[in-house]
This record gives structure tokens, sequence and C-alpha cells, in this order.
């Protein structure tokens, strides 16, 4: 009986709201309702100056009321958007020049100081071939959002100069690469597993960029670029900690974010592989003179290895087979830990969190009711229709969480393949995926004749250059079998 | 050193590498193109619907610039010019007057200009404002909705992802295109529908 009335009583509460409003709804419409009056005034009053803006073409865009004191600014023009990626152009056919034929480190400097002004402090960091993997990957994988065309080129001309002339973009455009090595003081060597561990992150971080960006949950890279704090001379606090701490760290473990964080590097080193035209530390014929040796503060010379012992040829075969056997392991492995973690990164997505807020508050009656969920509440959106979007993000998830952990145990698996695979190497040689094409060590080689006056007998440079190289007196036979190899 | 590789494994190596950057020319070819197939020749920048922000304080918070590039916008013809402002009084006021502690604005950033009687103009001064919504809350609750918050694209440093629009509970924000960076409130329809939610719903 009491139910019956109750449900009675809603009904015909409704069903009274209703008419009314249908019938105030030609009032309303009619006059515009406003609670007070608009004024009629007296005195000649006028409303303020109006938002009278031009667009590039001389129609007028916006007319409105503002503020006395101003008119509606426009954001920065579109022309400027060009001109950024003009800017950008010529600073990777500059820096490629510089760095491959000219091999020149001053150069490659100033050019780097040119781009933290600019692209750094001018243009406050945004948007930067780093973060617009995440505009190209929503844009592709979202059909609600289509990336500006400058965006998508700002995304792929580091990577296409990347594929000829090597990674003339971290050397001497990227800002946040200048910031980091301008604070390089005393760098120091890190233990060769460590930087193989290390050097996971970034295939993590780009992984789970893209699906956090495909899935248009956030842009992560942005979120947590540790430096745009300076570049905007304000932030907030704990980002500002965050990048002090990359500097910190940086005078010692050179340019960290870019060795162990930058997830564009992974697609940089990935075209700059092939590069045919990079930066070499020496431009005639390397004669093993070492001089180059430490030079490279990140640790990007591969060293000849034609003297070491080798092992046994079977050793090194079953090794290889065992990883090969491996890798389809390691594959679904990782694609099982993803999944699994494919939760953790749903609830990242402000849809599927505030689904979870809303059953959570449904079940329990007590909680107090969130920003989100009230705010939700009020917009009068059917609830099974949120429940279903996140359902439909949760499956996106799922499936986003075994690719993303299937491709990692893929590269880790390779990874392994790589270090164990030994191959000849009989000069010093930039490590080509990895080399930033910074161009310090060139004035380290005496064959190079730009860079002769450096190595002057008895010079200062000279005894530097030696002192760097000399940090393990070579076997004598290891010693005789580098000079047979090179006879 | 070549003898021990021979010339046919060099030129094997040579080929697979050769095969891996066609292919890797072709990939970032696809990828963007792909991109740049469904790519826009305009711009965008972050904008708030007006009909949708329901005045939380995430826009004074979670800028990245300091104080916020959001800021309050009074559009005149929908103000009502009242003597007794309720995004402009704070409602303990004492007295009709200017004094801080009578104001609602924490910053003082609303400016009240006697035109005529009994009619009041109120001013936002953009540099001080914000972005709190206080009066916008008040003025939308009490008033005629006049008051709104925009995003000054002066202010405002288009950041890729801005940091407001991922914390706003009402999905108020959008990329909007850049010829038409505002959402300007012209019409006072707003307020009328606003004004039959019942006050339990906010
Ligand atoms: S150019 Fe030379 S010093 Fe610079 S990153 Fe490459 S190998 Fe190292
Ligand atoms: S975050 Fe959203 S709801 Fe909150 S004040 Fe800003 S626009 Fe309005
Ligand atoms: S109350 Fe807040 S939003 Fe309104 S003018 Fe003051 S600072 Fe701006
Ligand atoms: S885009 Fe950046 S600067 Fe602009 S309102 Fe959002 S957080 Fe603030």
């Amino acid at each position: 009986m009491v139910i019956s009335y109750k449900f009675l009583d809603q009904r015909f509460i409704k069903l009274l709201f209703g008419l009314l409003i249908l019938g105030l709804m030609p009032v309303v419409q009619a006059e515009d309702v406003m609670r007070f009056p608009a004024p009629e005034f007296d005195s000649n009053y006028t409303f303020p100056e109006t938002w009278d803006l031009m667009d590039g073409r001389g129609n007028t865009i916006i007319q409105d009321t503002t503020p006395r004191d101003g008119q509606a600014p426009l954001p920065t023009s579109q022309t400027q958007q060009w001109i950024d990626v003009g800017v950008l152009t010529l600073a990777l056919s500059l820096g490629a020049w510089l760095a491959v034929k000219r091999r020149s480190r001053r150069g490659l400097f100033w050019l780097m100081i040119f781009s933290l002004g600019y692209f750094g402090f001018y243009k406050e960091g945004c948007v930067c071939p780093i973060g617009s993997i995440q505009n190209v990957a929503l844009s592709i994988f979202n059909s609600s959002y289509a990336a500006p065309i400058t965006v998508v080129i700002f995304f792929v001309l580091p990577l296409a100069f990347a594929l000829f002339f090597g990674r003339v973009f971290c050397a001497s455009v990227c800002a946040l690469g200048a910031i980091q090595d301008l604070v390089i003081w005393k760098p120091i060597q890190l233990p060769r597993k460590l930087t193989i561990a290390l050097s996971m992150i970034p295939y993590v971080y780009i992984g789970g960029a893209i699906l956090l960006a495909a899935t248009n949950t956030g842009f992560i890279i942005c979120r947590y670029d540790p430096f745009i704090g300076f570049f905007r001379l304000n932030g907030n606090a704990p980002y500002l900690y965050l990048g002090a701490g990359f500097l910190l760290a940086g005078m010692f473990i050179a340019r960290p974010y870019c060795r162990f964080f930058c997830p564009y590097g992974v697609l940089l080193g990935l075209m700059s592989r092939f590069a045919r035209w990079h930066l070499a530390i020496t431009p005639t014929e390397c004669v093993d003179c070492r001089l180059c040796e430490a030079s490279c503060p990140f640790d990007y010379i591969n060293k000849p290895n034609t003297g070491l012992e080798r092992e046994e040829r079977a050793t090194g075969v079953r090794r290889l087979a065992s990883l090969f056997l491996l890798l389809p392991l390691l594959v679904v492995l990782g694609g099982w830990v993803g999944h699994e973690m494919a939760p953790v990164m749903a609830r990242y997505n402000n849809t599927v969190f505030l689904a979870e807020q809303i059953t959570a508050e449904k079940a329990d009656p007590t909680m107090k009711a969130s920003l989100e969920t009230t705010t939700f509440r009020s917009m009068g959106i059917a609830e099974e229709q949120l429940m279903a979007e996140a359902t439909k993000i949760r499956s996106q998830m799922n499936m986003g969480g075994w690719l993303l952990g299937g491709f990692l145990g893929l590269v880790f698996s390779l990874k392994l393949i790589n270090t164990s695979l030994i191959r000849d190497q009989k000069d010093y040689e930039v490590d080509k995926p990895h080399c930033f094409s910074c161009g310090r060590c060139c004035s380290y080689c005496p064959s190079d004749e730009m860079h002769m006056p450096n190595f002057k007998p008895g010079s200062k440079a000279l005894e530097e250059a030696l002192a760097l190289g000399k940090p393990s007196e070579p076997e004598p036979e290891t010693v005789s079998a580098m000079q047979k190899g090179k006879a | 050193m070549g003898d021990l590789n021979g010339p046919d494994k060099v030129s094997r190596i040579e080929f697979l590498r050769q095969g891996l950057s066609r292919l890797a020319s072709v990939a970032l070819g696809l990828v963007g193109g792909l991109a740049a197939f469904g790519s826009r020749r305009e711009n965008t920048v972050w904008q708030i619907d007006p009909a949708k922000c329901v005045k939380c304080e995430h826009c004074s918070t979670d800028c990245v610039v300091a104080p916020s590039a959001v800021k309050c916008v009074q559009s005149y013809p929908i103000c009502g010019y009242c003597r007794y402002c309720f995004g402009y009084f704070h409602p303990h006021y004492d007295e009709l007057t200017s004094a801080a502690e009578n104001q609602l604005c924490p910053t003082d950033a609303i400016e009240r200009v006697f035109v005529e009687d009994p009619y009041w103009e109120y001013n936002i001064e953009m540099d001080k404002c914000i972005g709190c919504a206080k009066c916008v809350k008040a003025c939308e609750d009490f008033g005629n909705a006049s008051f709104y918050l925009q995003v000054n694209h002066e202010i405002c440093v288009n950041c890729n992802n801005c940091s407001i629009a991922m914390q706003c509970p009402s999905d108020a924000w959008d990329r909007v295109p850049y010829d038409e960076p505002y959402r300007l409130k012209h019409e006072p329809r707003q307020v009328a529908e606003l004004s039959f939610e019942s006050p339990g719903k906010k």
C-alpha cells in the first residue's frame, strides 16, 4: 500500500513538474526570462566596448561585450604555426649539415642554444615532436579528433631526418635535450647491465602513452614533462622538483631523460639505425688511436673487439637458440602482464573512473558523493550510457594491454638476443641508433683536418685526449691482435 | 678483416640493411600519411562551454599558468545591473560597499561602478581574476548568470593537453577551431532554462 502510494506520488509530481515546464516554455522563449529585467537607462549609457574581432580574412568573428580594459585576445596567430614548421626544418637541415658534413661541435652547440631559446623559452615547449606522438595516435585511433597538420609535420620531420642523417634532432633542435646537455658536468659511466635495463623504460613509456592517447584518456607525455615548467618559468611544484631532479642527476648521468625515458627516442632510434649519412667520429679512417674512446659522455661509442677472446662457437649458438625459444614465451608473458595491468590503466580514464565511483556510491549509500558524480547526476545523462561507454573503454584497454605487453616482451627478448650477439667491431664507431650526433667525439679524432690544431704535439688538448683515452691498458696480445686485424 | 666476413656475407648484411631501411621509411610514410590524411588545416585552442561548466574550483587551481588563464567574463546585455549583486557581495556582507570583507571575490577583481539610480555596472579586472568561479556560481544561482568563465587566449599557452580539461568534472572543455576561439554568451536564454532546475540538483 505504502509502496504504491509512493510510486503514485512520484509519478504525479513528475507529471505536474513536466506540465509546469511545458506550460511555461512558450513564455520562456518569447520573453527570454531573466531573474532581473534588463535595465532601462535614463542617462545615455552604452555597454562598454565590444569584442569586435577580425579573423585573418577580415570577417568579424566575434561580437560581444567584455571588460572595459581590453579586447578579446586572439590566440597566437595561425601563421606562427607555419613559421615554427619553417624554423624546425631549417634547424634540422642546419643540424644535419653541421653534424655530417662540417662535424663541428661548436656549430651544433650554438644551434642547440638557439633551439633552447626558440622552442623552449619562446615557444614555451608546446607542441613538440615528443608530445606529438600522442596527437598522431589519438588522430589515427579516434575519429572525433583531427590533429592539426602542423603537428603532424612536427611528428614526421625529425624522424625523416633521422632516417637519413641520424638523430640530429636530439643534438641541436630538441629543447628538452638542450637543457640537459648544458648541465653535463662530470659524466660517469653506468654499468652495462643497468643501462640495458633502464633502456627498456622508453618502450614502456611510448607504449603506454600511445594506449592512453588512443583511448582518449590523456596525454601522459605532456603531463609528466619534467622541463616544461622551466620553459614557462612557471609551474606546479611537484613537476618543478621532478625537473630539478633530472637536471641534478644530469650533471653526472648525462642527459638522463633522453637516454632512459624519452619515448620519441625509441622512434628516432629505429630510424637512425639506417641512417645513410650519419655523423662519424673520424672523417677518414680510424687508426685505433683510442683518443676518442672516453669522449662520449653518453657512452655511445662502440669499441673495437677484434682482439678479444671469443667463446666457443657452439656455446654461442646454443645460447642464441635458447633465447629464440624464449622469445614467444616472453611475448605471451608480457601480453598477460599487460592484460592484468589493463584495469589499472583504465582507471586513469575519466569515464571509467566516474563509472566506478558511481557504482561504489550506489553500493555504499553512506559514501559522500564526489564532485564528479554530483556533476554527472546533474547533467541528466542516462547512467546506462556511461556504463556502456566505460565498458567499451575497459575492453579497449584489455586489448591494448595484451598488445602493449606483448610488444614489450618482444622488445625485451630482442634486446637480449642483440646483447648476446657479438658483432665484429674493428674501429671506433658511433652507436648509430643511440648517438645524439652531438659532435663531441669528432674533435678528438686526430685524422680530422678541421680539428688538427687541437692535436699539435705537446698541446694541452692532445694531453687531455690522451689522458681520457687511457682508462685501461690493453693486454699485450690484444694489441697485437688489433694491429694484425688492421694490417 | 674482410677475409673473415667474406664478400657474400657483407653483401647479404647490406641487403638486409637496405630492406629494413626501406621498411622503416615505408612505416614512417604510412603513419605520417595516415595522420596527415585525417588532419585539419587549422590549429585548435582550448575553450570552456559555459553551459556545461558547474563552477567547481579546478579552473583556478589546475592551470599550468599562475594565476590561471581562465578568467571571468561579464556579458553586459545579460547583466541586470543590480544594486545588490550576488556575484559581487558576499552573502554575509555588512553593508553594500566595496570594502573587501563585503566582497565575494577573493581577489577584489570585480569593479563596481555607479551608473544611475538604481543601476551599477560590474566589470572584471582580468589581471586580478583567478578564475575561481565563485562569482559565476552566485550569479548563476541567484542572478541573471551574466558572469561566466572563458579561457583568455592572451594568457593561455595552449598546452597540448590542458591540465584543467583533464580535471574538469563536467567535460566542459573542448578543442575549438582557431578562428572561433571563444564561446560567448549573448542570450540570456540559458538563464531561463537554468532557473527551472531545483537547487537540490546542484
Ligand atoms: S656524436 Fe659522439 S659524443 Fe656525441 S653522442 Fe654521438 S658518439 Fe657520443
Ligand atoms: S573545471 Fe570545468 S566545471 Fe570546474 S570551473 Fe572549470 S570549466 Fe567549470
Ligand atoms: S570571484 Fe573568482 S572568477 Fe569571479 S572575478 Fe573574482 S577571481 Fe574571478
Ligand atoms: S591550456 Fe594550459 S594555459 Fe591554457 S587554460 Fe589549460 S592549463 Fe591553462
